[in-house]
């Protein structure tokens, strides 16, 4: 389907597609992403959803919405502008219009804008019609008029004729694009397959969408962003929530453990549990219990059983949790606990997303109770941070925290498949006999982690109890000693401490080695603070960036690192959780830049505060008005820093 | 959705854990007695379990090491350290949520839960209930006192209305449980009641009990000396028990009382008009119309009807026995048997497998 119009080349471009949420926006913009993965751009998706399945028909607060980024270049961030919005009804028009710069293409279907959706979506006068627009390039069609029109032959009822349109819409856009088409057509095919005329309605609608870019004069340019270049290998575009899940596996492969999940169903972390659920042929055992504790608790006892325990939850389910954490503690079994983020507090905002439970997964819990902690920095290193929570909880006999978000958990981005040969292996070492003389000591301790054994019911001799009461150090049973109490209370911090030794050094990305200013980041932050040094840089500015995939413990040269820079930022999605831990630990004035507004970080505003901190220190003036765009020189060190 | 009946063969709580070889000797209580001082009040009703568990487990034939007690937390609670066994104490109440992933975890363990009546149907009482439901093959030792011993004696979920407690000075409120009725209201497939200090009912009914294969909820009458001394007067004394105690045996009509000269008790059930069951006379009714106890019936109605015959208040009579036991598959054989089909499915090493899962989906290559 070549098109005779007018191609224009650009080399990035934001597109958002708003709707009711029963429009089928999430599903618009996951097979854009799609079409866009396989063309080979590289891209950042955020999707935007209400908590409400099917909220009120036409409202402001109906409105889902799904943000696709894609670039011929690396990119780390699903943008802070839509260039492009596509808006199924007023609702979608003026719940995202704001978000929109001057100039921007906004598509319309105008169907609904009748008096009755106007006043829903609070329009006294319809936008369509006056100066309100303006300043956007305005495209204004019947998508849902031509949608019904061109599958009349399938016989459906106009409401499900009516339900196509979101994919007239993305045949639209592909067509601006130049996006390929088959693997739509193929996914529409296989998942209708049960329903000919659904199928057939919705393959028509994408390919009528896609004709009308082609012929109508109202569209006179389309757009190639070209392939972006990337390192060799297979690619696929994954979101956080499934390469988590993928990690979790991979972590039952390379310990040679079967992997028994407990978990109770809470957005947005249920998909790992779906997901694992499918792969029962590898090992995975998952169990939906009746609430947030004992999906934690089979967990633990799956783990005291020899598997590898883990149990998936949100924040508020993280609270319900951390008794069973606190034994997890005592017993010293190993226990991946996965926290997906959400807006808190209580049941705060649950589709949208957050880093405020860092402190709870460092101190939620009674007592002395220390817990590793780690976090993904993007959708595909869930995977890595899944093997490295597993690897150590194994290897430490401990429960890990690993704090995902639901920018990363739902967010998607090419992700390079690795060979599982390169994976590393995980020794379960489980005890197999005496460890003093003829006795079993269960408390006995690895000189260099101070691991106790892990012997495992069915092992003949090593019949032992374990318990949350106080551990005599050694031998293990009750003690009340005061002494021995101090001594285990600083054998289990030791414990932990110790994790530190096996962490690689950090890698600081500070490309001219001029840096003064280092910003420090974990988590999903990390796309929006490498997009914000870019732009730094890009106007001449010198900035550093390190990023924390440890929380606890944090790497041993970090101290070393805070102290080489005259300024520390620390950009979070909270009120300054990690720059808290950071002050507390290295006296270092750690400097917050911190928004809660139920999305990420945007990298043009975080570039202002940077480049101010960085103006200041320097004593130079940066513009940082046009950086939004790369130029090709700059790009390619920056590109080279980056990581996945 | 979609159901899919998976069909299983009946089998014991047993089955799969190893067994002792046919000529090793026979073990003895004193092999699982742990080296631990036991810490339980002087008197306590928990010795006399304790004592009966320990004598009763090297009957079951099996390897100690694929025995697993897990408990919550309350007197009764400490005592998987005192068998020599593996074991856990863990936290209050959740000792039903562990055990469920440790036995389905492993099919080659025999897991037992010890629990009370505040750690089971108090703080607990939501994973107790979903235990029965699923059916995990297990067996939970429900250790009921009547008030909580280890906080210093306040009322417990199954203290009698009116109690006065450190907790109630005024008398308690609460309307108290009946732990076999909420067991039979949760399905559960296997359901009895015995009493501490009579052993050889104790262990008859623990060996019923670890010979079903599913969730087996023992509540055992245990007395608290210190704290509610004298709760099971009733059915302890010589001279009442044979008025309080309504024995319940499989296919036998269900008598009690003190017994004539034919050895039987003067008292029987009969369904009441209400749907219910009640005392009669047996001299006032025909012979055909006593009940006779069907521990196997699929139909729970009349277990929990015979079940409400235990006093709320006061105890002076509660029936004793074995009042449910029903074959229904388990959760942890089935979710077990789930793994086995897809891994009976696949092909290719588990390296392999997963090189093909994370490969999968949309690819696209870069050279």
């Amino acid at each position: 389907m070549a098109s005779a119009k007018q191609v224009k080349q650009l080399d990035r471009v934001i597109i958002r597609f708003a709707g009711d949420s029963g429009d089928g926006m999430q599903l618009t913009g996951d097979r854009f992403t799609s079409e866009s993965a396989s063309f080979g751009n590289d891209l950042s998706t955020l999707p935007n959803f209400p908590a409400e399945i099917r909220a009120p028909q036409g409202t402001l607060h109906g409105v889902s919405s799904f943000q696709v980024h894609f670039a011929d270049h690396d990119i780390l961030t699903p943008g802070d502008a839509p260039d492009v919005l596509v808006a199924m009804n007023p609702a979608a028009l003026r719940a995202n219009l704001g978000d929109l710069p001057k100039g921007a293409t906004v598509i319309v279907d105008t169907h609904d804008f009748t008096a009755r959706n106007l006043t829903k979506a609070g329009y006294t006068d319809n936008p369509l019609d006056g100066d309100d627009l303006a300043e956007y390039a305005v495209h204004t069609v019947d998508l849902t008029g031509m949608t019904v029109a061109a599958v009349k032959e399938f016989g459906l009822s106009r409401k499900d004729a009516a339900r196509a349109k979101n994919m007239f819409a993305l045949g639209l856009v592909s067509w601006m694009y130049g996006r390929p088409t088959e693997g739509t057509e193929e996914f529409l095919a296989k998942r209708f397959a049960k329903v000919p005329d659904i199928r057939d309605a919705n393959i028509t609608a994408f390919r009528t969408g896609w004709n009308f870019g082609e012929t109508t004069e109202a569209f006179v340019v389309s757009y190639e962003v070209k392939p972006a270049p990337m390192a060799p290998g297979t690619y696929r575009n994954i979101t956080g929530n499934l390469a988590l899940a993928y990690g979790l596996v991979a972590a039952g492969v390379q310990s040679g453990l079967p992997v028994f999940l407990g978990s109770y169903p809470i957005t947005p972390a249920s998909d790992v549990l779906h997901e694992l659920s499918k792969h029962k042929d590898l090992g995975v055992t998952t169990y939906q219990a009746e609430d947030e504790i004992a999906g934690v608790g089979a967990a633990l006892g799956a783990s005291f059983a020899g598997q590898l325990g883990v149990t998936t939850t949100s924040g508020p389910g993280l609270a319900l949790k951390s008794e069973t954490i606190g034994l997890a503690v005592m017993t010293e079994l190993p226990l991946l606990v996965i926290d997906v983020q959400r807006g808190g507090p209580s049941t705060g905002l649950p589709t949208k997303t957050e880093q405020a439970d860092l402190l709870q997964a460092m101190y939620g819990r009674n007592g002395e109770s220390p817990v590793p902690v780690v976090a993904p920095q993007s959708p595909g290193d869930c995977f890595d941070a899944a093997i490295e929570a597993a690897r150590i909880a194994i290897t430490y006999r401990t429960p890990v925290l690993l704090l995902s978000d639901g920018m990363i958990a739902n967010g998607s981005e090419p992700w390079r498949v690795p060979e599982v040969d390169d994976l590393p292996v995980i020794d379960p070492a489980f005890a197999t006999g005496p460890n003093e003389g003829d006795a079993f000591m269960p408390y006995l301790r690895d000189a260099e982690t101070l691991a106790r054994p892990w012997a495992i019911p069915g092992t003949a001799g090593l019949e032992h109890r374990i318990g949350g009461l106080e551990k005599g150090d050694g031998h293990g049973n009750i003690s009340y000693d005061p002494a021995n109490h101090d001594f285990m209370v600083r054998t289990r911090q030791a414990k932990v401490d110790r994790v530190a030794d096996s962490l690689p050094p950090l890698e600081v990305d500070d490309p001219t080695g001029q840096a003064r200013v280092l910003v420090v980041g974990w988590g999903s932050t990390y796309g929006p603070i490498g997009a914000a040094c870019r732009r730094v840089r890009r106007a001449g500015g010198h900035v550093a960036q390190v990023h924390l995939r440890h929380l606890n413990p944090f790497p041993k040269d970090l101290g070393e690192i805070l102290g080489r820079y005259d300024r520390v930022l620390v950009p979070e999605m909270n009120l300054g959780q990690l720059s808290t831990l950071l002050r507390a630990k290295y006296l270092v004035d750690a400097i917050g830049y911190n928004h809660v507004r139920g999305l990420p970080l945007k990298a043009a505003e975080l570039a202002e505060a940077i480049g101010e901190l960085v103006s200041s220190v320097d004593g130079v003036e940066l513009d940082l008005s046009g950086v939004g765009h790369v130029t090709r020189d700059h790009e390619t060190s920056s590109k080279e820093s980056a990581t996945r | 959705m979609s159901t899919t009946d998976l069909g299983f063969p009946t089998r014991t709580g047993t089955d799969g854990v190893p067994a002792l070889d046919a000529d090793a000797p026979k073990q003895t209580g004193k092999e699982f007695t742990s080296d631990q001082e036991v810490r339980w009040c002087p008197g306590c009703g928990d010795y006399a379990v304790l004592k009966a568990v320990q004598s009763f487990l090297p009957d079951l034939g099996l390897r100690r090491e694929n025995i697993a007690f897990v408990s919550g937390i309350g007197c009764s609670s400490r005592f998987p350290y005192y068998l020599d066994t593996y074991g856990m104490h863990s936290i209050h109440g959740r000792a039903p949520a562990i055990a469920t992933g440790l036995a389905t975890a492993r099919e080659d363990l025999s897991v037992w839960v010890v629990t009370g009546d505040g750690d089971a149907l108090s703080i607990g009482g939501n994973h107790l209930i979903h235990a029965l439901r699923r059916n995990v093959n297990m067996t939970i030792l429900l250790f009921n006192n009547r008030i909580y011993g280890l906080t210093k004696g306040q009322y417990s979920p199954t203290s009698e209305a009116g109690k006065v407690t450190k907790s109630t000075p005024m008398g308690s409120v609460d309307h108290p449980f009946n732990p076999i009725s909420l067991a039979l209201g949760a399905e559960g497939t296997f359901v009895a009641r015995t009493i501490d200090s009579d052993r050889k009912h104790l262990t008859a009914v623990l060996s019923a009990a670890a010979a079903h294969r599913g969730t087996s909820l023992v509540e055992i009458y245990q007395n608290c000396p210190i704290f509610n001394d004298g709760a099971f007067d009733a059915i302890k004394d010589r001279d009442t028990k044979d008025e309080a105690i309504i024995p319940l045996v499989h296919g036998e009509a269900i008598r009690f009382g003190t017994p004539g000269e034919d050895g039987l008790g003067p008292k029987g059930l009969v369904r009441s008009a209400s749907g219910g069951v009640e005392v009669v006379e047996v001299s006032d009714v025909d012979a055909s119309d006593l009940l006779v106890h069907d521990a196997h019936a699929d139909d729970p109605t009349t277990a929990f009807a015979i079940s409400r015959l235990t006093d709320a208040g006061y105890l002076h009579r509660a029936p004793i026995g074995i009042f449910r036991s029903v074959e229904r598959p388990t959760y942890d054989d089935q979710a077990r048997a789930q793994v086995t089909l897809a891994q009976g499915e696949r092909t290719g090493g588990r390296d392999e497998r997963l090189s093909a899962l994370i490969g999968g989906g949309d690819t696209w290559t870069v050279v």
